[in-house]
């Protein structure tokens, strides 16, 4: 009966297996190639991983609710694009840019949100109406050309650690983080995007307001799109008008490693932070291992599909255990 | 008994309104309307080579629609149809540059070879019993990937000349042969839709799965089916695409195939295709991907920039889907639904 518990529990962690295949994978390709955990390597590992949890985690929001988001990367796209245009062309300060580049991404999910509450349609479509609507405006902007007058100091925050091999860019991503973890645990607008997400009906019975639940899930997924965005024109250095084109698949690879289940209610952040991480060294040791880098793709579709049979295989064990009343 | 004569009457008139409400009475009004402003505007629009050009788009864009039609009439839908486009692409032009096979073995088989793509999208589906949508979210991903890995991102240039004389071949006035092939392909489909058994079953799995199960559709089969047909048409788009360039090139649908989800989309949304399954119209895809091509024809035309145009489109499908929504709202306040 105890070591049923045990078990139960250890389960229920949706980070302990992700996180048990981080640790296995960091030996044997350490092992493998000692060169992987050199403090350079690790600095553009952790780059990697800080970036592209931003990216999970908005998408990881719109999951929680029950939703996706398609627009997720030219967001992000379109945001880093605005950013270095700000700054280029009008002459904004940093600081001044980098607000104005959270507003637009919070002020774009919010439109998301507002229309796919308020009509009920698919978020699906709305969001791949907007997916193109972005990018439209982006390369009607930039006319397809790279902004290149990415200030200094944004350059060295992409690209210079803190700490030993720990690079700057981890610090968004640690806010980001453990706001959100703060935020599905401890707070009202959390618990209701869960509760949406969970079951539609009982939450809108118990009198949660649905749209705005699902504006503000929008509106934070916005919000961590245009940082993401801004965290990667200050890692290329550059402000690609082709940022955010390749963020889908990785975006519900993260989540979905990390335990999410798709139709909502139930996410984890910590789960998604080692998705990311699995993903991130996958990626990394197919550089180091000099495969062709296309192999990634195949990689993380295979990924997709594996860890959302696992999540199933799961469920189902959960279930009967909880029938058998453990 | 009296009445009678007002019961026929309002049915009639419930049937007009719904004619008259019909997407397809939309888009068809929509079209001949921008169809005459675009040539009173501007000279070049009914040109022999505007309207040659704007053939072939149709014809492809209602292909692409038409394969993403096939898969949302379960309810579910196909993010793989890009990249099954173009592995199938690829495909048919490695079997006619390296083996050297004849075109008419080679379309086939590239056919073939991408309703085996859906097929394999829809056992998953059908097995797992996950949502469509992150399978081929997966497949689209894997895909693509294998194709490239396989290809070296290396486009097959070398492919017979018919292949090219095929995408220039006008048939009817200035009518491309690939807006004929797409005209004979929708045929086929509303033969199958409406007076196959096949195709009912298709229908009913969409509108309700389990009703249809209760009623004996073998519904596992029958979305596996859909699926395939889905691979096929998307093939076929591909093989199209193919003749128009003249090459197969891997990156004809954009990143994973990523580029043709909204033609795939705008197409059948356009034309009233429920995204919830069960209904769908041939006819009113081929009126929506040709309402977007004339649009896109004419404002290209006026000299906007291609990019803005992009920023519209997703505009259009934003409206399209509000306006969906808006007439359904009307017809049941009305009773009419």
């Amino acid at each position: 009966m105890k070591q049923s518990q045990f078990w139960f529990r250890l389960l229920n962690n949706d980070w302990a297996g992700p996180a048990l295949i981080s640790i296995l994978a960091v030996v044997v390709i350490s092992i493998l190639q000692p060169s992987f955990l050199s403090p350079f390597n690790i600095l553009v590992l952790l780059s990697a991983i800080a970036v592209n949890m931003v990216i999970a985690l908005g998408q990881l929001v719109i999951i929680g609710v029950g939703q996706m988001n398609l627009a997720l990367g030219t967001l992000g796209g379109l945001v880093g694009v605005c950013f270095v245009g700000a700054i280029e062309v009008l002459g904004l300060p940093v600081p001044v840019a980098i607000i104005l580049g959270l507003t637009l991404g919070v002020l774009a999910g919010m439109a998301n949100g507002y229309i796919i509450a308020r009509t009920g349609i698919s978020a699906f479509i709305i969001t791949l109406a907007s997916l193109q609507i972005f990018k439209g405006i982006n390369l009607g902007i930039t006319k397809a050309q790279p902004f290149y007058g990415v200030p200094d100091i944004v350059k060295q925050f992409g690209n210079t650690a803190v700490l030993g091999p720990i690079p700057w860019l981890l610090v968004p991503m640690a806010i980001a983080a453990v706001g959100l973890w703060y935020l599905f645990r401890r707070l009202r607008i959390g618990r209701c995007i869960l509760a949406l997400g969970g079951n539609r009906q009982a939450a809108e019975l118990s009198g949660i307001d649905m749209v705005g639940t699902v504006i503000w899930a929008h509106a934070l997924s916005g919000l961590l799109a245009a940082t993401a965005g801004m965290m990667l024109v200050a890692r290329l250095q550059i402000g690609q008008p082709t940022i955010g084109d390749d963020w889908l698949i990785s975006s519900f690879a993260a989540p979905v490693i990390g335990g999410a289940v798709l139709s909502g209610g139930h996410v984890s952040v910590a789960g998604t932070f080692f998705g990311v991480v699995i993903i991130a060294i996958i990626t990394q040791s197919l550089v180091l291992f000099s495969i062709d880098p296309f192999a990634v793709q195949i990689v993380l579709g295979g990924l997709i599909l594996w860890a959302v049979g696992i999540n199933r295989l799961r469920e189902w064990r959960l279930t009967k255990m909880a029938a058998q009343g453990a | 008994m009296s009445d009678k004569p007002a019961a026929a009457e309002h049915g009639r008139s419930r049937a007009v309104a719904q004619v008259l409400l019909s997407n397809e009475f939309g888009l068809a009004a929509l079209i001949v309307l921008a169809v005459i402003i675009f040539s009173i505007m501007l000279p070049g629009f009914t040109s022999p080579f505007s309207l040659f050009t704007l053939s072939r788009q149709i014809g492809i864009d209602t292909m692409i629609g038409l394969a993403m039609m096939a898969a949302i009439v379960t309810g579910g839908l196909d993010l793989s149809v890009g990249a099954i486009g173009a592995c199938a692409a690829m495909f048919f032009g490695f079997l006619l540059e390296r083996l050297g096979l004849p075109l008419i073995t080679a379309g086939p088989l590239a056919l073939m070879f991408g309703s085996l793509l859906g097929g394999i999208n829809g056992s998953v589906v059908v097995r797992s019993g996950v949502h469509s949508f992150i399978i081929t979210l997966a497949s689209m991903s894997i895909f693509f990937g294998v194709m490239v890995f396989l290809t070296k991102a290396e486009a097959f240039n070398g492919l017979p000349s018919e292949v090219t004389a095929f995408g220039r071949m006008k048939l009817v006035g200035p009518v491309s042969v690939l807006l004929v092939t797409t005209l004979v392909v929708s045929a086929g489909l509303l033969i199958l839709y409406r007076l196959t058994s096949l195709g009912r079953e298709m229908l009913a799995v969409g509108a309700n799965a389990r009703a249809a199960e209760l009623s004996g559709v073998p519904v596992g089969r029958t979305i596996i089916a859909c699926h395939m047909l889905t691979g096929a048409l998307a093939a076929l788009a591909g093989l199209m695409l193919t003749a128009r360039t003249g090459a197969a090139v891997p990156s004809m649908a954009g990143h994973l195939g990523q580029d043709w989800l909204l033609p795939a989309f705008l197409a059948p949304v356009l034309g009233g295709t429920l995204l919830t399954g069960g209904r769908l119209s041939v006819i009113g895809t081929l009126l929506g991907a040709t309402f977007v091509a004339v649009i896109t024809s004419g404002l290209l035309l006026m000299r906007v920039s291609e990019f803005w145009v992009q920023a519209f489109l997703g505009f259009l499908l934003l409206f399209a889907v509000l306006i969906d929504k808006a007439r359904h709202t009307l017809l049941r306040q009305r009773g009419m639904v």
